[in-house]
């Protein structure tokens, strides 16, 4: 975990010491490093046996904790928003 | 919409290539997702100092927002609870499993020790689920919930997995945000899963 921090923060230092550089293709870059990760995150789920096998008689009921569970985060981050956005008024 | 789609299509192409075993298994280590990840956290940040005006700009946030991991844990709960009453498992077993906020391979590993096998796999199927709608939804959560609903769903996982999709949907201004969030909430999850189980 915080190995993953130190990689952030050696880029935001090399970016900051490059920053007179103009380097376009960044974005190009991070997007196709977020797809080989969720292709991979595929991977590895579907070669999970247990995952796999226990699917479809688990699946329904973590899908329905994982929906009820976002839902009700987004609600309490639109409220704080809100109460946000009202208070700079 | 779009570009989750592609995420989505690059998703379900390693799931059926991993179902089926047309990809060595050395490809799906978690180390390759490690390296890859770093990789990718390398590059966000380049791109973070890159543009120091997006540092400068946090400035500009209300200090509100160091609130954003408790409603986070509220919100979490009360969904889950409301939803908690149609299943066999307990109430308490459930918000345990919620208490995971995505970060799968931990909550997982807690709640199969706490609660044997079934339940961990529920907590392991259910929050790379919520990590997974986190990725794929974040442009639409935006528009419909505003630019601090992509961290909220992203839980635990918004200072790494998330993180740069956030910095996509929401802007880079909240790079430090979700970061602040990812961090709190990472440590909550032990201590919460634990409590839920043994009550």
């Amino acid at each position: 975990m915080y190995i993953v921090l130190l990689f952030m923060l050696t880029g935001i230092i090399s970016g900051y010491l490059l920053r007179k550089k103009k380097l376009g293709f960044m974005n190009g870059l991070i997007l196709t490093l977020i797809w080989a990760l969720l292709f991979l995150l595929g991977l590895e789920v579907g070669m999970n046996e247990t995952v796999v096998r226990k699917f479809a008689s688990l699946g329904l009921e973590a899908a329905i904790i994982a929906i009820a569970a976002t839902l009700g985060s987004v609600i309490g981050a639109k409220l704080l928003w809100g109460s946000i956005k009202s208070h700079k008024q | 919409m779009k570009g989750s789609l592609i995420i989505l299509s690059f998703f379900a192409t390693g799931l059926l290539l991993g179902v089926f075993r047309f990809i060595p298994i050395s490809w799906a280590s978690a180390e390759v997702s490690f390296y890859v990840l770093c990789a990718l956290m390398f590059s966000v940040g380049f791109s973070i100092g890159h543009q120091p005006d997006t540092i400068r700009q946090f400035r500009k946030i209300h200090s509100k927002v160091l609130f954003l991991p408790l409603t986070t844990i509220v919100g979490t709960f009360a969904g889950v609870f409301v939803v908690s009453f149609i299943f066999k498992h307990s109430t308490t077993e459930l918000l345990a499993v919620g208490s995971g906020f995505g970060y799968y391979s931990l909550s997982s590993i807690l709640i199969t020790q706490y609660k044997g096998i079934e339940l961990g796999t529920i907590a392991l199927l259910s929050n790379i689920m919520r990590e997974i709608l986190t990725l794929l939804f974040a442009p639409i959560l935006v528009r419909w919930f505003g630019k601090l609903s992509p961290i909220a769903a992203g839980g635990a996982t918004t200072m790494d997995t998330t993180f740069p999709i956030i910095v996509r949907t929401s802007g880079k201004e909240f790079s430090i945000v979700s970061i602040y969030h990812g961090f709190i909430m990472d440590f909550t999850v032990p201590f919460l899963i634990t409590l839920f189980c043994s009550i």
